[in-house]
């Protein structure tokens, strides 16, 4: 190489070192900030966002910890988390539904209150609101599940006959009794926690979980037959349904006629 | 060095100015940082909501909004495009420090100041070593990192760790183990790099102290002609490279201290005995002319810088 003779200036090596120390120092530094902001991404189950909060990695990038929604909140349903004390990313807002649930105050101030959008504006009807779903966690325990009517959680639930309905169905061990099973609507429920607040039980065996943990997901291809008049694929031969009433080759109903052809007897 | 710059620090401003007006500023100081503080717990601790919020985002007697324009920032690099109600906010606040100097934040409004300010105190007690001392522009590499992370995680990052709100945060919400942070800081500044967090570390300051580069109130070594050579200035200021510049300029060369480090927060007002310092305005330029050209005071001490 040419350049090997040529002395190195003092200035230039420094210069090198410092700016190579300094990118280090920032790899070291940023590093363990991208470590400590992916930690941060995982909310407990338990704990769960105000209404109208933007899904977590979003939430996560709009809220800027003002606290402006817990000093509105009317029912100190929602804290700050604290640093190492709660598991929730320090300084966002959050709530535990055994503890106080959700309201769900009409004019909805929390979401009012919030100045950056990480609790959306668009939510301005409260029964919009996603916060989580219900779920009964515990039919073993539930006392409903066990031929009582409890009732409880039904009876509390803002959203009454939409969000928990009561199914009844028969009550298996006594024989001649029924069971009314608190059933949870997701399309329904707001996860407000009034539900799990109520459970009279020590534990509660409805709990609101966020819906990632709550619920299934249908499989795009997956078609519901019979919520469909129009044939699976386009193409496909359509076999005539043979449904009771007029038109058809059912005798019992008005306007049935007599087929065209006649099945063998059966003889025993 | 003579036996005058082994004196305690401000000695001679006590003694010439009396202990309040050698204490000014710094008193001035703590009662804004007190008066921030209070007016953000009158609410919660009294009921009477004069701000809502924090020091990351806050609301003024119900209307006014204020956002921390480097919170807002990350938010931005994040990929969160925020309501209107907090970009005005931090809009309102960068203007005004623009305007006032970004680091008059440091030393006049953060709950964290004081923290490091008492580390400051008990080093120089203790006569301890300077420790560890990074380079000035680690903090703006910081700030760049901060950003960076920001925006490849899509999280606000530096309020994952940023002491200031927490521990603002802490006081009006809950502490949970912020106390821990903060005495890891005050030992930090104390045991491993005088001045390190607010000085070397901080990216807020950094930020700050970007966003005031052009601010008019400036601190003015107007009357350097009349420095003895004391050093005092040189040992409270907490970001002390920025006073060589104004104080030792010769001729026509700007009595002002230019430099965005400066936090203004005045330390060397008080404790210089021969009033070399003042606050002024940026286009403040010329020196004060010395009385008698001729009988410049004989320095105290030989030139150490």
């Amino acid at each position: 190489m040419s350049r090997v003779g040529t002395p190195l200036s003092p200035q230039r090596r420094r210069f090198l070192q410092d700016s190579a120390r300094a990118a280090g120092g920032c790899v070291a530094a940023g590093s363990l900030l991208a470590w400590l902001a992916r930690d941060a991404r995982a909310l407990p189950a338990e704990a769960l966002r105000p209404p109208g909060a933007l899904p977590e990695q979003d939430f996560l990038s709009a809220c800027i910890r003002c606290g402006l929604c817990v000093r509105d909140c009317p029912y100190d349903t929602l804290k700050l988390a604290e640093l190492g004390v709660d598991a929730v990313a320090t300084g966002t807002p959050y709530f535990t539904a055994r503890d106080v649930p959700c309201e769900m105050c009409e004019d909805i101030p929390c979401v009012a209150a919030c100045p950056t959008g990480a609790l959306d504006p668009a939510l301005d009807n409260i029964d919009d609101a996603k916060m989580g779903v219900a779920v009964l966690v515990d039919q073993e325990n539930c006392l409903n599940f066990l031929g009582l009517r409890c009732d409880v959680c039904y009876r509390v639930c803002p959203v009454i006959d939409k969000a928990i309905t009561l199914e009844a169905s028969h009550n298996s061990r006594s024989g001649h009794h029924a069971i009314f099973a608190p059933t949870v609507h997701a399309d329904h429920c707001t996860g407000c926690g009034v539900c799990e607040r109520a459970c009279v039980l020590p534990e509660a065996a409805i709990k609101v979980l966020p819906a990632r943990l709550a619920r299934g997901s249908s499989a795009d291809h997956y078609r519901k037959g019979w919520e469909e008049d129009a044939p699976v694929l386009e193409g496909i031969i359509d076999l005539p349904d043979r449904l009771p009433g007029p038109g058809t080759d059912n005798l019992v109903t008005p306007g049935g006629y007599q087929p065209a052809f006649t099945l063998p007897e059966v003889t025993q | 060095m003579t036996a005058r710059t082994h004196l305690p620090v401000g000695h001679e401003a006590i003694a010439a100015k009396g202990w309040t007006r050698a204490h000014k500023y710094l008193l001035l100081r703590r009662a804004s940082q007190l008066c921030f503080l209070a007016l953000f717990l009158l609410g919660p601790w009294v009921g009477i909501w004069v701000v809502q919020g924090t020091l990351a985002g806050s609301l003024i007697l119900g209307v006014l909004p204020l956002t921390d324009p480097l919170v807002f920032l990350q938010s931005l690099i994040a990929g969160h495009w925020p309501e209107l109600t907090a970009a005005i906010g931090a809009v309102i606040v960068l203007v005004a420090y623009a305007l006032i100097g970004g680091r008059v934040y440091c030393s006049w409004v953060c709950p964290i100041n004081p923290v490091t300010d008492a580390a400051h105190w008990m080093h120089r007690k203790l006569g301890l070593q300077k420790g560890w001392q990074p380079k000035r522009a680690t903090r703006l590499w910081l700030l760049a990192t901060v950003l960076i992370v920001s925006g490849l995680t899509g999280t606000i990052a530096w309020e994952l760790v940023n002491p200031i709100t927490m521990l603002h945060r802490g006081l009006i919400f809950g502490m949970g183990f912020v106390w821990a942070m903060i005495g890891a800081i005050f030992l930090f500044d104390l045991l491993v790099s005088r001045h390190g967090w607010c000085g070397h570390v901080c990216p807020v300051g950094a930020f700050y102290g970007l966003v005031g580069h052009k601010a008019m109130l400036r601190v003015s070594a107007a009357n350097r002609s009349a420095c003895d050579d004391c050093m005092d200035c040189f040992v409270v200021c907490p970001e002390n490279h920025v006073i060589s510049p104004a104080l030792r300029g010769k001729g026509d060369a700007t009595p002002l201290i230019l430099s965005p480090d400066c936090t203004n927060c005045g330390r060397c007002v008080d404790v210089c005995a021969e009033d070399v310092f003042k606050f002024t305005h940026r286009f403040d330029t010329l020196p004060v002319a010395p009385p008698h050209p001729t009988a410049a005071p004989e320095p105290r001490a030989s030139r150490v810088l």
